[in-house]
């Protein structure tokens, strides 16, 4: 069994392997963060902080630092890459609802069959705010949903998301310790799994309807 | 040419109770800080503020209540319109405890566009995010609509009194050159309320930022104030 810091890097692994060459990619908050140190040799994107970095860089040695001017959208300390920008939140966010982020990848609280998302609010508990996720939701071409397959073991990925949205038809794939979900128009379909679950696990572990795919894979090719 | 150059002092002084405060910066990142500070200390009570976030409980340094947080934790604001405020946990608490603070959630890139229509001229932004979900229900959404096929939400331009900008090299006439990642909601507030006021880190002559180099163009700008971080 794999302990939560493994979970997160064994996901974050396998997402890395989907994101190709050039591509522009968003990371949410936590695990997504990850996503960068596993990327495969050859394979390099650009990286945009929406509060305002097109082409993030390396984060920046202690001694470097510029918290109080250069940060990233969790406000920890950032800087642009040789390559990349500095760009305002009107800009930043014409560039995610245009269509010019190839990928999103983000954490969900709950995910549905129909691709629905939710994360942002829980009603009368806490209320963080959806921050920039709905706009990333309906404007980047894929959105990778990474997390934990169930909270503390109760299903995340449902029939139908019992939160508020963050956005509806959205999410297009779905990777956890356990499986690779992709939606279809026909529903979800395991397309991978982790060896060291059976298509049982998944299911107990699921309350979403889903189809195993012919050719299911193992995560870990 | 008129002086905009003022205290910081007469600066908020301008500020009455009830006024409703466009601040730039992001988790405090490109904040009028020394503007900010001084509104605190003042105590001006029952604002609404329009904001990305309402900063930090702690800011990236340890600082204690870093921004826009200060002003919540003296309980001077009675409305927040912001995309994500869970880094400032007492605006939950004041929200959904005490039930003392009106908390209105908008989507980041759809507060940026309904700033920049109201500094615009225009009556509404067409935006596809937040269709189906509970945005439809916020009091600044006129409803869906579709155009060739795709539904899309109308969201109201929003307007303020007074905006707080947080800019890096300021010349006296109100030009404004922003470091780092501090353009964020700077670039369209600044346009967007009643009184512009520019807090400068470096406060610099006319002609020391190139005309090329000018982001906010200082005709936007009612009130510089020296912040004199650099």
């Amino acid at each position: 069994m794999m302990d939560r810091a493994e979970i997160k890097s064994f996901i974050a692994k396998r997402v890395a392997r989907d994101l190709k060459d050039g591509d522009v990619v968003n990371l949410g908050i936590g695990l997504p963060t990850l996503v960068p140190s596993y990327l495969p040799e050859g394979v390099e994107v650009i990286l945009h902080s929406e509060n305002g970095i097109l082409g993030a860089g390396a984060k920046p040695a202690p001694h470097e630092a510029e918290p109080r001017y250069k940060t990233d959208a969790g406000g920890q300390s950032a800087r642009a890459a040789s390559y990349g920008s500095y760009i305002d939140s009107a800009t930043s966010f014409s560039f995610v609802r245009g269509g010019h982020v190839n990928v999103t990848i983000l954490g969900g609280l709950e995910v549905d069959q129909e691709g629905n998302l939710a994360n942002w609010i829980i009603p009368g508990k806490k209320m963080p705010g959806m921050g920039g996720a709905m706009d990333l939701l309906v404007g980047a071409k894929e959105v990778i949903v990474a997390m934990e397959h169930t909270a503390r073991g109760k299903p995340k990925i449902l029939k139908q998301c019992t939160l508020p949205y963050t956005a509806i038809h959205c999410v297009d794939k779905i990777i956890t310790e356990m499986c690779v979900f992709v939606r279809t128009p026909d529903g979800l379909v395991m397309t991978e799994i982790n060896p060291e679950y059976t298509v049982e696990d998944v299911r107990l572990a699921t309350e979403a309807e889903f189809q195993v795919a012919e050719d299911l894979k193992s995560m870990c090719a | 040419m008129k002086n905009k150059v003022i205290s910081i002092l007469d600066a908020v002084d301008m500020i009455p109770e009830g006024a409703v405060i466009m601040c730039g910066g992001f988790l405090g990142c490109g904040s009028a800080h020394s503007l900010i500070e001084a509104l605190a200390q003042k105590g001006t009570k029952n604002l609404t503020i329009i904001a990305n976030d309402c900063g930090m409980a702690t800011g990236p340094q340890g600082e204690e209540f870093y921004g826009i947080a200060k002003l919540i934790h003296n309980r001077q604001v009675s409305h927040v319109i912001a995309t994500h405020v869970g880094m400032t946990p007492e605006v939950g608490e004041q929200g959904m405890v005490d039930k003392t603070l009106q908390v209105d959630l908008l989507p980041q890139g759809t507060l940026a566009e309904m700033i920049r229509a109201g500094g615009a001229g225009l009556g509404g932004v067409l935006t596809p995010t937040g269709v189906g979900t509970i945005v439809e229900d916020s009091p600044y959404c006129l409803g869906r609509q579709s155009v060739m096929g795709k539904d899309y939400l109308l969201m109201k331009p929003i307007h303020a009194d007074f905006a707080l900008i947080g800019g890096h090299t300021v010349d006296t006439f109100g030009n404004v050159w922003y470091k780092g990642t501090t353009r964020n909601f700077n670039i369209v507030m600044a346009t967007a309320a009643d009184v512009t006021i520019v807090e400068a880190d470096c406060l610099v002559e006319i002609g020391d930022i190139e005309p090329e180099n000018v982001v906010t163009a200082g005709a936007y700008v009612n009130y510089i104030v020296d912040g004199g971080s650099v």
